[in-house]
């Protein structure tokens, strides 16, 4: 409760003093714009697009496209990222090509990948998948890689001791032992793949559907800074809910299991 | 749970004889070649408790490796009921050193793994199972617990009764108890030769400790090392069950530690 509260207050103080500083509290008779609208709105303009764009439907139907491409894109990378990262915590010669591909590509921020998609793929769905696939798939594959090559290696004689098969041990052994480690990859995967998306959205207009940062860049266009305000709104909203929602329990869980328990 | 629990699978009492013939086993290092076991050759009974006691070094892991199929000998062979031991296998269950239990699952969880993997039983049948391994190793309040939360002592009764549900007709324990305080020992001296008697299984102990094989074993195999080789047996006809503070214990842990000592001498003059 204590932490609920403080993190309120904090965002509650940090609002008035945007409003504050961009004249929202002005019937109070506090007169202060250091600003124009046009460089930083109030955020009861924010407020009005964001609640407007709602009502009529136009945000909704654009965080449905965004988030079916995030989802998409952050699922691929999955599937293809943790096999590879098991492979290439097998197999030396997967460690010394796949892996150093992987090591090589992570650095490469995922907006690099942007001109290559547009010439590959055109203005479509999939050059934004795979500028999404690009950002998760790297630091999954790596993650695996070196979850599952710090599992102790007493795990697997035991198992093998028990009657475990080599596929067995692998699925059921080495691959939950590992799970810390994928799991904190999982989430650094997931944070890359909603930055690529963003960029991408942002440079690639697909008429196949308008995504929430294509808003983003339409705003910008327009000078319509409240558009662009209101929309990073609901980008950090996404990023939130989505490791307080879904990641935060699993690695509670896993603390708990494990006994490495943070407060 | 109580002791008269019904699956018929609890009142099956496998065993095995065991024997090794001429294995030798070298390891290549940095420091050139290690001999870790030269030439061993020992015979152990259905049912027997058997201790292999040495200094460290001196193979009796490498021995029990062996046993359990985990690592291969340069020459020679083991082998159960006459059977050559190529691989690991059910009937052969190690506990290890550190318990090796697994974090992800929990208390039953684990026992349950080995379970999992031997046919012929349904789940609520595996599950009796399990539970009655808990009771025999005293750890039955304690299924759902996690792993990290049980002191030493505990997470070696639950490495045991992973290692006993599924029923081997061989327990291999490397040092079990090695990593726990006096008293705790004390506590599991009892309940190993306990459940012993009430498993019959043949059980080899490896242990550094002179006293503690003197108190479990019906036999002791002392080892020397460089190049890893039985020196030694020791019978040991103590009734059960023993105590470690027993008089006559005391008498006997003297004399295989005299001629442990008698073999080190002899080393360093060579
Ligand atoms: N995997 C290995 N690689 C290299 N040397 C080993 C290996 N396993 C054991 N040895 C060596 O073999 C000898 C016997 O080891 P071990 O069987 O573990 O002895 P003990 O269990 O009696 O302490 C030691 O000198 C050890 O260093
Ligand atoms: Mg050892």
């Amino acid at each position: 409760m204590k932490n609920i509260a403080q993190t309120f207050i904090f965002f509650f103080l940090l609002v008035l003093i945007w409003a504050g500083i961009t004249g929202d509290l002005d019937f109070l008779g506090i007169h202060c714009t250091l600003w124009s609208p046009y460089v930083l709105p109030s955020p009861s303009l924010v407020a009005q697009y964001l609640w407007d764009n709602t009502l009529n439907g136009k945000l909704p139907l654009s965080m449905l496209i965004t988030l079916r491409r995030l989802l998409i894109g952050y699922a691929i990378g999955l599937i293809i990222g943790v096999p590879l990262g098991m492979l290439a915590a097998r197999f030396r010669m997967m460690r010394n090509t796949v892996g150093v591909l992987g090591l090589g590509f992570q650095g490469l921020p995922s907006v690099c990948w942007v001109p290559l998609a547009c010439i590959w793929f055109g203005q479509t769905e999939a050059a934004l998948l795979f500028v999404v696939i690009m950002g998760t798939l790297w630091s999954v594959l790596l993650s695996t890689e070196n979850g599952i090559r710090n599992v102790p290696p007493i795990y697997a004689r035991a198992a093998r001791t028990m009657g475990s098969s080599p596929i067995h041990t692998l699925l059921f052994v080495t691959l939950p032992a590992s799970a810390p480690f994928v799991v904190s990859g999982m989430k650094q995967g997931w944070a890359f793949a909603w930055r690529s998306l963003m960029a991408a959205e942002i440079y690639v207009s697909v008429i196949s559907g308008f995504g929430i940062g294509q808003y983003l860049h339409y705003g910008r266009e327009l000078q319509r800074m409240h558009q662009v305000v209101g929309v990073m709104f609901i980008i950090i909203l996404v990023g939130l809910l989505a490791d307080k929602l879904i990641f935060s329990p699993v690695e509670m869980w896993l603390h708990r299991r494990w006994g490495t328990a943070r407060d | 749970m109580t002791d008269n629990a019904t699956h018929p699978e609890l009142h099956d009492y496998p065993t095995a004889r065991l024997s090794v013939e001429h294995v030798t086993k070298t390891f290549e290092t940095q420091g050139g070649t290690v001999v870790a076991l030269q030439d061993v050759s020992i015979s152990i009974r259905e049912g027997e408790f058997v201790c292999f006691v040495g200094p460290s070094g001196c193979g009796k892991s490498t021995l029990l490796n062996i046993i359990a199929g985990l690592e291969k000998p340069d020459s020679g062979r083991a082998l159960i009921n006459g059977t050559p031991i190529t691989e690991p296998g059910r009937d052969r269950l190690v506990m290890f050193q550190e318990h090796a239990l697994f974090p992800w699952l929990d208390v039953i969880g684990n026992v349950m793994f080995g379970l999992k993997q031997k046919p012929n039983l349904n789940n609520h049948e595996r599950l009796e199972v399990a539970k009655y391994y808990l009771y025999l190793v005293k750890m039955d309040n304690f299924a759902h617990a996690n792993i990290h939360e049980l002191s030493g002592g505990m997470k070696q009764r639950v490495a045991l009764a992973r290692s006993l549900a599924p029923n081997p007709k061989i327990l291999l324990m490397d040092e079990p108890f090695s990593a726990l305080d006096a008293m705790t020992r004390e506590q599991l001296y009892g309940d190993i030769q306990d459940i012993w008697q009430k498993r019959k299984k043949t059980i080899i102990f490896v242990t550094h400790n002179v006293r503690e094989s003197a108190c479990l074993g019906d036999r002791v195999l002392l080892f020397t090392p460089h190049p890893g080789r039985i020196r030694e047996e020791f019978e040991v006809s103590l009734p059960r069950p023993r105590n470690i503070n027993d008089h006559d214990l005391a008498d006997l842990s003297q004399r295989i530690t005299a001629a442990l000592k008698g073999y080190n001498q002899a080393n360093e003059c060579d």
